[in-house]
Parts: C-alpha cells; structure tokens; sequence
C-alpha cells in the first residue's frame, strides 16, 4: 500500500539548492580568477596529459580577461557559501540528521558493496536506508571537502594575518593548489551524484524538492516493505523516539 | 548496517492508520506542486536579485554593490590586522627575479642624479624634498619575503630599503602636529592614508597607515642585493609583502597623507583598494 514516507527535512532542502547556484558562481567565478595564471596540469616532467584549462575553453565561456570581476563576486559571495554550509552542519547536529551522514565502521565496506552493485558486478538487493555507505562517505567528504575550501581560501586570501594557517597548509603556492584541486573535486562529485540522481528515478529526487517518498507499506506492520530508500525519520533503531 | 529486523516505520508510528492510496497520492500531488512552484519561484528570485545587482551604478569597474561588499571585507580584515603579524621570510638562497608586470608610470626617461622624493607633510602641505641618500642613510632593512602578484603567481625575492616607519619617525610628516609616527603607539593626529605616486603621476596606490608602518613596509632600493633596476623600479620603490604586487608602486615620485582613501590606479579598474593579506 503506497504511502507518504518524509525524507529530507525542509531546512536540509533549503541547504542543498541555495548551495547549488552558489557553489557553481564561486567556481564560475574562480575560472575568472584562475585564468589569470593558468599554470596547473596533469603529467611529470615535460609530459603534460591535460592543462588546466585549454585556450578553447576559456574562448568558449568567455572566461578570459575577468580577474578584477571574478575576485568581487568570490569574496561576496564566499561569505554565502560558507554560512550556508555552517548553517547546514550546525543543522544536522541539533536535528539529529548527521546520524545518517556520518560514515559507520560499516560504511566503506558497504561502499564497495554499493560501487559493484552501481556497475552491474554484485547482483544481490543493497540495504534498505536513507544513505548507504557509500552515499555517507560522500556526503560527508564533500562537507569536509567544503571547510577545505574555505580554509585553503583564507590561506591565500590572507596569508600574512592567518600566516599561521597557510604555513599548515603547505605556503601560500600549496595552498592555491589545493584549493583548485578541491574546486575539480566538485565538479567530480557533481558528476557522479547526477549520474545516480539521474538512475534513483523522480521518487528519489523529488524527495530533495518536496520532502517526501511515496513507498510500498505492509498494511499490517505499517513496514516499507518496497522502495529504494526508506524513511530515516521512522527508522526505529534510530529515531529519537 | 541496521538492523533491519526492526525495520523502518512510516513517519506517524504503526498506530495511525494507513491513508488510502488515493488519498496519498492526492497530498503526494499538492505536496509536489507546491514545493515546485516554491523552488521555481525561489529561483526567479535568485534571478532576479541577480539581474539587480548587474544593473546597479558602476563603482570603479565593478557594480556598487560588490564594491561596497569589497570595501567591508576590507574594514574587517583591517579590524583584524595587526602590527606584529608578519609575512613569512624564506631563506636568502631561494630569492629569484620577479616578473616585470607593467609598465605604467615607468615610460617616461628618468634621470637617477636628479630625482627626488617629494614628500607633502600632512600638517603643513609643505613639500620636503629627498634625495636617495637620505632614505640610504636611514637604518637599512634587508628581507626574503613573497612577492604576491593578485594575478596568482609568486615569487620570493630579497628586498632592501629602509622602513617607511622609520622613514615618518625620523621625518615626522604624517602628523599634524609634526610628532613622530609610532607604528605602535600612533598619535591621534596621525593621518589615517598614504598616497603615493609616481613622477609623471601615471601610477598611484593607496595605503592605510597600519600597513604603511608595518615593519616589512619598506622604502625599497635593492632587489637581490643590487640596486634596482629601472624596470623594478629605481630609484626607489615601495615594498610591502602585506599587499599584493599592485600596490608595490615602482619608482615613487610623491608621498602624501590624506584623510580618506587616496585613489588607486588597480582600484578604479575594479579591484579590491585594500588589495591587502
């Protein structure tokens, strides 16, 4: 018997769409601020495989000749980004949401499990959960990935008065390569979550717009006997109540 | 994994009873287009707030309202700064020669024998004039610290040149009254901005007086153990690692203090006045 089943809790869906366009205009605008030294590539010695970023594809988006622009809109609106995402993490503290974020000791061989099941080598059904393993790791890596950002960020925004930060982050070149590797990280990231957006189907994302699931309940247990992913605020074993 | 012996539960408990499905797809229709219509609408506005902000007054290359959020990142780091931090030094060993970036306030002939530094005291308006030896005989300064160009390089270079603070404690011309400018205990008619220019005024920065007495704020006349080069700036040129590149103005013609933010060559083309680490 289908029913409504609550999946992510309206402040978690406000999180996640106000940092989608926000995280994408602070890497919109670092390319504006990176093409003004290009100089970071993929290879060893005089072998380069990929250079970050070809001259076609500066020409293409029109991301040439923008540095003063890029620097404005990067330090506007990285004060979005990082309150939105301590905003987020205070959230899932005091809602009890991080419980089902955070990796367990199960998690990264769940995660293997998840990862052969994605590309067809493990046949049988994976666990009924909010996230699985695998959805924990990245979810939770992309947090840290985020005050990663914001930290190698103020090293190389302010490397004299946080001095101290950016000698822990390797000197003020380290810290810029970081801060750009994190930035292809996202993108990365981005990739593989809307591959797996894309195959969950519409019940799943929908659930990230509207709140709910609509699940197969046994009539008799009132159990989600059917359905992707079940509902973490009804998981006895884990609500508080 | 959980235990899934307990199994998850719907929302209200197994004691309400189950909706009809009718009934829930019903409420899974209203709940959809309500949140869709609210995430649409939540975007026009993003959009719209977008489209504002572009339409808005240009101030100096950028629109007014990212300029004003640039000059309050700017009050806050200077609420943050203070005079003891200091720029990390790098073994002398790992000096290179920097980039020549620019040619602005460099093309016309300089001739070393005849130039002077002009310095306007702030109290009197007066014009004090110095000659390079002056600056040499002040307590020399030598320093490896990173050149940071705000373009994204770097570059760690030896610098020597004497103090801009010792430079306005030995001339005390950034005072009204005429006192010296301690760096560390500023008398409170010390002028709150620097201006510096170059000769033919075609080049010009902007410094607060924090970072002006910064003790790595030098009046600099050797790069890499020699004196400059005319392309580094001779005969004397401004260092400050507390900045990026832009504000380490080449071959300075006048000083000057002023009561508000002197105007910025970088800054009037849409970058940060502050400019500062």
């Amino acid at each position: 018997m289908k029913q409504l089943i609550e999946k992510h809790p309206l402040a978690i869906r406000w999180f996640h769409w106000v940092n989608f366009p926000v995280l994408s205009l602070m890497i919109w605008s670092g390319l504006w601020i990176y093409w003004a030294n290009d100089v970071y590539r993929l290879g060893w010695g005089d072998i380069t495989l990929f250079k970050f970023f070809p001259q076609s594809f500066y020409q293409a988006f029109h991301i040439d000749h923008k540095l003063a622009q890029g620097m404005a809109w990067h330090f506007v609106l990285m004060w979005v980004f990082f309150l939105n995402g301590l905003l987020y993490v205070l959230y899932t503290i005091y809602s009890g949401e991080w419980r089902y974020l955070l990796p367990t000791r199960h998690s990264f061989r769940e995660a293997v499990l998840v990862t052969l099941h994605d590309l067809g080598l493990y046949k049988k059904p994976l666990p009924v959960r909010k996230f699985n393993g695998a959805q924990q790791i990245a979810y939770t890596s992309v947090v840290l990935m985020g005050l990663g950002s914001v930290l190698t960020g103020l090293a190389i925004y302010k490397p004299t008065q946080f001095g101290w930060l950016t000698a822990l982050l390797g000197g003020y070149e380290f810290a810029r390569i970081l801060h750009f590797a994190l930035t292809i990280g996202y993108v990365l990231f981005f990739i593989v979550h809307i591959a797996q957006v894309v195959r969950a189907g519409w019940n799943n994302f929908r659930a990230m717009v509207a709140g709910f699931e609509i699940e197969e309940v046994d009539p008799a247990t009132h159990r989600v006997t059917a359905g992707p992913t079940s509902l973490p605020a009804a998981d006895a074993s884990l609500s508080s109540k | 994994m959980t235990d899934n012996s307990s199994g998850p539960l719907p929302a209200d408990g197994p004691g309400a009873p189950l909706q009809s499905e009718a009934a829930v797809l019903a409420e899974a229709r209203r709940r959809s287009r309500r949140s869709f219509i609210g995430l649409g609408l939540a975007g026009l506005v993003g959009i719209g707030g977008w489209r504002w902000l572009l339409s808005q007054p240009d101030d100096s290359g950028i629109p007014r309202p990212l300029r004003k959020a640039l000059d309050a990142n700017g009050r806050l780091s200077s609420a943050y700064f203070k005079q003891t931090r200091l720029a990390p030094e790098f073994a002398r060993n790992r000096a290179r020669t920097p980039r020549e970036n620019g040619k602005y306030g460099l093309k016309s002939e300089l001739d070393p024998a005849t130039w002077r530094l002009r310095v306007q005291g702030y109290g009197t308006g007066q014009t004090q004039e110095f000659t390079l030896a002056d600056i040499q005989a002040l307590p020399k300064v030598a320093m490896t610290t990173e050149l940071k160009c705000i373009e994204g390089w770097s570059t760690i270079v030896h610098w020597g040149g004497a103090r801009l603070s010792d430079f306005l404690a030995r001339y005390p011309l950034a005072t009204r009254s005429g006192r010296p400018a301690d760096p560390l205990n500023p008398p409170a008619d010390l002028a709150p901005y620097v201006s510096l220019v170059t000769p033919d005024e075609k080049y010009y920065v902007g410094l607060d007086m924090a970072s002006a007495l910064h003790p790595q704020t030098l009046l600099c006349y050797e790069m890499n153990g020699q004196p400059l080069t005319a392309g580094h700036g001779a005969p004397l040129r401004l260092v400050t690692p507390l900045k990026y590149g832009i504000k380490h103005i080449k071959r300075i013609g006048t000083i000057a203090f002023a009561d508000t933010r002197p105007k910025d060559l970088w800054a009037e083309l849409g970058y940060d006045w502050d400019a500062g680490h």
